[in-house]
């Protein structure tokens, strides 16, 4: 094989691996960047449904509903449940990495929360839109 | 005293420990969520819940938890671009960011102990 044409498989493979973030840690800067554009995208979000729910805590079923099924509130909503799930993933997955020290204990945690994150977001998804397009029991 | 704790190391694990509280405090969000497409029984239990004084200690808790760590996690950002990571300006963030999260404090108890609706 030719020096230039190794040099540039090894440059073009490291730098197709750098991209595609998959560095000497493997997840490589992946997670740390999904962690910092969700919290990005968490303060306004937060903000806005933090208002929201002081003023709703304790209101009429009615009164919530109305507020919840508006298409503004719902998608404000939604993006809450789903933006705020996985940047909470993302944290629990550090904590859980940071913490547990026996790998198969360590992978079977980090699987369950996984699983359970997932499952709850999608209980809230679903019954925000249930309730926006009116199909409350 | 062998090791003094020091603003900053306390201030890095309380924004751990805030993001597990709400992480798992997400909990009652899609409680709150389910009992709004459920209705009847399921939300006036939420009500009751929310209603009662331990309940509102539990939302006060958690509100001044996302607050700090909202405020904490805006410092993080702040860091990541470089600002106000020198010795002195992590220490005026620190206390920037405790002096928000006692005034969420304030208001938190005004909003959910002394005002009739929420």
């Amino acid at each position: 094989m030719a020096r230039g044409q190794s040099k540039r498989e090894f440059v073009g493979r490291s730098l197709l691996g750098r991209a595609k973030g998959h560095g000497a840690a493997r997840s490589g800067v992946g997670h740390w960047w999904m962690q910092r554009l969700t919290a990005l995208g968490l303060i306004p979000l937060v903000v806005y449904c933090l208002v929201s729910f002081l003023t709703l805590a304790d209101a009429e079923l009615g009164t919530a509903r109305d507020w919840l099924a508006a298409p503004f509130h719902a998608v404000m909503m939604l993006l809450l449940v789903a933006v705020g799930f996985y940047h909470g993933a993302l944290g629990l997955q550090v904590v859980i990495e940071d913490y547990i020290a026996h790998e198969t204990r360590r992978i079977l945690l980090l699987a369950a929360m996984k699983m359970l994150m997932t499952a709850a977001a999608a209980l809230a998804l679903f019954s925000v839109l249930r309730v926006a397009f009116g199909a409350g029991g | 005293m062998i090791y003094r704790p020091q603003l900053t190391s306390v201030m890095s694990i309380l924004h751990r420990l805030t993001g597990v509280a709400l992480a798992l405090g997400m909990v009652f969000l899609v409680w709150w969520l389910v009992a709004l497409a459920q209705g009847g029984g399921d939300y006036q239990l939420v009500r009751l819940v929310a209603g009662h004084v331990l309940g509102r200690l539990v939302l006060l808790g958690f509100f001044v938890a996302t607050i700090y760590h909202l405020a904490n996690g805006m410092r993080h950002l702040f860091w990541d671009f470089g600002v106000g990571l020198s010795l002195e300006g992590v220490y005026r963030g620190g206390y920037l960011v405790l002096a928000v999260t006692g005034l969420s404090v304030l208001g938190g108890v005004f909003l959910l102990f002394f005002c009739g609706g929420a």
